[in-house]
């Protein structure tokens, strides 16, 4: 009886704190071919804020990061429980096309990915060619703006119909940041953007992330712990598909309440 | 000393075993090699006695002492017969490439594997379902309403359709064609990795916007080699083809319009070979349509093999050609 | 240097609301794809309805064992053609299959350098060439050679249909026993050759056994390359040097004639050779679906080829 009131209580609440967060998870669970992988994680984005999602190899947080742009709608193994709320809205409704959200929520991934045969400029204007921008100037604007956000606009603005794929692997990261960037996204979900970067590359990312932030919601997967304390307002620990401890950075970092966070923001994990 | 001994017994019934496997390797080479030869050596004479005009003319006379062979219109018969079939053929594969791609298991196993079904049904089953079953179904829903609604107009469908023409034959090709395209299609489109399907849905495409952004510039290369695949196929094509294209010889095979009967190269040789004399030019003509068949399957299927394992390399271990 | 949250703004304003099109469009396309697929199965489904309605009833002992009856009669049977097929299958076995699996064993043991890449490219081109040509090849090898009609050119063209097939699924099928197999039989100090040998017949049987009997479904239905080597006949076998049946040249035959009960009586070959053909093919997926091997089948089936 207790429980059922309880969970009452929690629908409640979460509807009732929609208009305070750009992004609710309730109970998101992932299986993947009936092996759990996320365990009835919930999590609330505030507008405007940084959340790094930290956690061991393997413990679920891009599997995670995935639910909040549907991108496990492809997967054909992975099946998704729980809902999640953009803005309110049940990203998960059947009424509403997955696209309208995913022009919302741009994501980079773990791996770069340009397309291939398309050039620099045409790989951070396909999304904004599918939106129906056609006018040349528009679309210079915009890709240059993009690309400047990803701090590779210095070397690649002279040869822009350059194929991606002759980038290092590091410009090809910030080619598809500033290829998310492009459709002027709200929240970005970023997969361990800097993983393939250098230092000085990293750095300017972390920039842009602050710099970002004060307009877009963004999650990111880090497994940089110096670099979750200099970006995000909020830190999310996850353990073996398990969320653990939720908080400000500050306080994940400097006076963690679980046993677990404290072992591995110490360093000390194994 | 005994080790040495064993040691070269060892070596000399391996070094057997060695080469009686690369004999057998190089088995397809010197076959390959052998037939091209052998195909040039038994036409030599029809070369000789033609020269150009074997290509290029049209009389097909095998009386003897006005003996006369030109290949031209079987030439034209293989090459219209087989781009047509391509024409209905790809984009049909390749659709269901993109449906089998995208289908769930439960819809994609079984499809793929009527597919392959179509592809185990040989062709002489074709060819017998071809003129009784099929040419009537074409000549009254497709061919008399054609001829009758463009006929007089234009010359693609002139002349009143008989069922046994290049349309029919056209038509069986392009069916028969399915199922190599579409396979290698579909091998080809899952061969694209992951990352980028992703890429293109998390920019907000449809799937059908993910399909052209993503998968097809992707594949272009491996699907053109499918579609190349396909038309070796179409080219090298012999009994349903010969059993309804009507079979005509001479200046008259010349591909004019859909609805008349036509000639090709396969089809001239299987209607013919058995009647031609070995001492007249007949024969050697034969061969030497053979001789270009050959020629052109061998170019044909070189280049897709090129453009299909190039694409197919990419993703590891999904198929080693 | 970067836009404004006010810039972006109007960014966001100058994309199109063009969704609803883009998702009618989508749907569209995505009719057209099952429209290929609906297309694409109605020959299919009327090609086993007709062969299977109209051949099943024209089947009767008579007509499975007898040899054809007078031209037009309606009378006699395909039994030559069935033993002639089963004839020149196992002849062309005969020569295919040890070339198979030696050129197979070679591309995975020794192959893996320019001439074995040379060689594969090759055995797969040689797949397909057109089967007519490889019957004018070897009638002129063996016919033209020997001087006097024998079966055995016939058996050589469908050899040359099946080997390659055998090459590419023993060579797959080797490929997948694992290393160890192969280093364990070397440790106790058995020769190389012994060790694949062994491997072949034990590991990979099963491979090898698909790949010959896939090879066999496609020569069973293998028509132009006969046409000028086995012929065609309307006795039983009568020696390797005198013509022989087929069931497609029965049925190509058939089909020339003018005659109702040719036309039965063709529907009833075609419903024999169809089910042989249908039952090995399946088979082989059968079981490989049953134990679980799919992995291995399209390897082995190399993806696109039949
Ligand atoms: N497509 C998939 N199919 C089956 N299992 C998967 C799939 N993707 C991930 N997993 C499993 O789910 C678990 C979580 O994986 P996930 O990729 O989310 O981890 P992660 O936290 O992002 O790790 P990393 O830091 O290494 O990127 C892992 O155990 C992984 O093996
Ligand atoms: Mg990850």
């Amino acid at each position: 009886m207790t429980a059922m009131i309880d969970m009452q209580d929690a629908r409640a609440d979460i509807v009732k704190d929609a208009p305070n967060y750009k992004m609710i998870a309730e109970n998101v669970s992932v299986f993947y071919d009936g092996i759990q992988a996320v365990k009835n994680v919930t999590m609330k984005f505030r507008e405007k804020s940084v959340t790094s999602l930290i956690g061991p190899s393997g413990c679920g947080k891009t599997t995670f990061l995935r639910c909040l742009n549907r991108m496990h709608d492809m997967t054909k193994n992975a099946r998704v429980e729980g809902r999640i709320l953009l803005d309110g809205q049940d990203l998960y409704s059947k009424d509403v096309d997955p696209i309208y959200h995913r022009r919302k929520v741009g994501m980079v991934f773990q791996k770069p990915n340009p397309f291939p045969t398309m050039s620099i400029y045409d790989n951070v204007a396909a999304g904004l060619r599918l939106n129906g921008v056609k006018d040349r100037k528009i679309l210079d604007e915009i890709v240059e703006d993009s690309l400047r956000m990803s701090y590779i606009w210095d070397e690649v603005k002279d040869n822009l119909r350059k194929p991606a794929m002759e980038l290092s692997g590091g410009q090809q990261q910030r080619v598809c940041i500033a290829r998310a960037l492009a459709i002027q996204p709200e929240v970005l979900l970023m997969d361990e953007p800097a993983s393939a970067l250098d230092p000085i590359a990293t750095q300017k990312i972390e920039e842009t992330i602050t710099e970002l932030a004060k307009e877009f919601t963004i999650i990111i997967v880090t497994h940089n712990m110096q670099q979750a304390v200099r970006v995000s307002n909020y830190t999310a620990f996850m353990y073996l598909g398990e969320l653990i401890e939720f908080d400000e950075t500050k306080k994940i970092f400097t006076q963690p309440r679980n046993e677990l966070t404290a072992k591995y923001v110490k360093g000390q994990f194994g | 000393m005994l080790t040495n001994k064993k040691g070269e017994r060892r070596f000399s019934s391996d070094k057997i075993f060695k080469i009686a496997a690369t004999v057998s390797g190089v088995y397809v080479l010197v076959i390959i090699a052998l037939m091209v030869f052998q195909l040039y050596f038994e036409s030599h004479a029809v070369w000789e006695r033609e020269g150009l005009d074997f290509l290029i003319g049209s009389s097909w006379n095998a009386v003897e002492g006005r003996e006369s062979f030109g290949a031209a219109p079987y030439i034209l018969g293989t090459l219209v017969t087989a781009l047509l079939a391509m024409a209905i053929g790809v984009p049909l594969s390749i659709g269901i490439a993109m449906f089998i791609s995208q289908a769930p298991k439960f819809l994609a196993v079984p499809l793929g594997m009527l597919v392959d079904l179509l592809a185990a049904v040989p062709s002489i089953i074709y060819g017998f379902w071809g003129i009784f079953v099929f040419r009537q179904f074409l000549l009254d829903f497709v061919e008399y309403p054609l001829y009758d609604a463009l006929g007089e107009n234009s010359w693609i469908f002139l002349s009143a359709p008989f069922g046994l023409d290049i349309f029919t034959a056209s038509i069986i090709l392009a069916i028969m064609i399915i199922p190599t395209i579409s396979a290698v299609s579909r091998e080809i489109m899952m061969a694209v990795p992951h990352q980028q399907k992703e890429a293109a849905y998390m920019l907000g495409a449809t799937r059908w916007e993910m399909f052209r952004i993503s998968i097809f510039p992707y594949a272009k290369t491996g699907l053109i080699g499918a579609a190349i695949l396909g038309l070796g196929r179409a080219v090298g094509e012999t009994m349903a083809v010969t059993m309804l294209i009507g079979n005509a010889t001479g200046p008259g095979a010349f591909p004019q319009s859909l609805f008349q009967p036509g000639q090709t190269m396969s089809s001239i040789i299987a209607n013919e070979f058995i009647e031609a004399s070995p001492a007249s030019l007949h024969l050697p003509a034969l061969i030497g349509v053979g001789l270009i068949l050959l020629l052109v399957a061998i170019c044909i299927n070189v280049v897709a093999h090129i453009l299909v394992s190039r694409m197919l390399k990419v993703k590891e271990g999904v198929v080693n050609a | 240097m970067m836009a404004s949250t006010q810039k972006r703004a109007e960014y966001r304003l100058l994309f199109k609301q063009n969704v609803k099109r883009r998702l009618l469009i989508n749907k569209i396309a995505l009719g057209a794809v099952f429209c290929c697929v609906v297309l694409a199965l109605i020959p299919l489904v009327s090609i086993l309805f007709e062969v299977f309605e109209n051949g099943l009833s024209a089947l009767s002992v008579e007509f499975l064992t007898q040899p054809p009856g007078a031209i037009g009669s309606g009378e006699g049977g395909i039994g030559p053609a069935i033993q002639g097929t089963m004839i020149i299958i196992g002849m062309s076995s005969l020569i295919g299959v040890p070339i198979g699996i030696m050129s197979g064993i070679y591309l995975a043991e020794f192959g893996d350098n320019r001439l074995g890449r040379t060689i594969r490219f090759f055995n797969d081109v040689f797949m397909e060439f057109p089967s007519i040509v490889l019957g004018i090849f070897a009638f002129l090898t063996i016919v033209l050679l020997l001087g006097h009609f024998t079966l055995w050119a016939g058996a050589f063209a469908l050899s040359l249909i099946m080997f390659p097939i055998v090459a590419r699924t023993t060579e797959e099928s080797l490929k997948l026993v694992p290393l160890t197999y192969r280093e364990a039989g070397l440790a106790i100090g058995l020769k190389k050759w012994v060790v694949t040998v062994r491997i072949v017949l034990s590991a990979a049987k099963s491979g090898m056994i698909t790949g010959i009997l896939l090879a066999v479904a496609r020569i069973g239905g293998e028509t132009a390359p006969l046409i000028m080597t086995v012929l065609g006949s309307s006795q039983f076998f009568a020696g390797l040097d005198s013509p022989m049946d087929a069931l497609p040249l029965r049925i190509w035959r058939l089909s020339l004639l003018p005659y109702d009960s040719a036309q039965a009586q063709g529907w009833g070959a075609a419903v024999v050779l169809i089910i042989i053909i249908l039952a090995v093919n399946m088979g082989v997926r059968y079981y490989f679906a049953t134990r679980k091997r799919k992995g291995l089948l399209s390897k082995l089936l190399g993806g696109y080829r039949k």
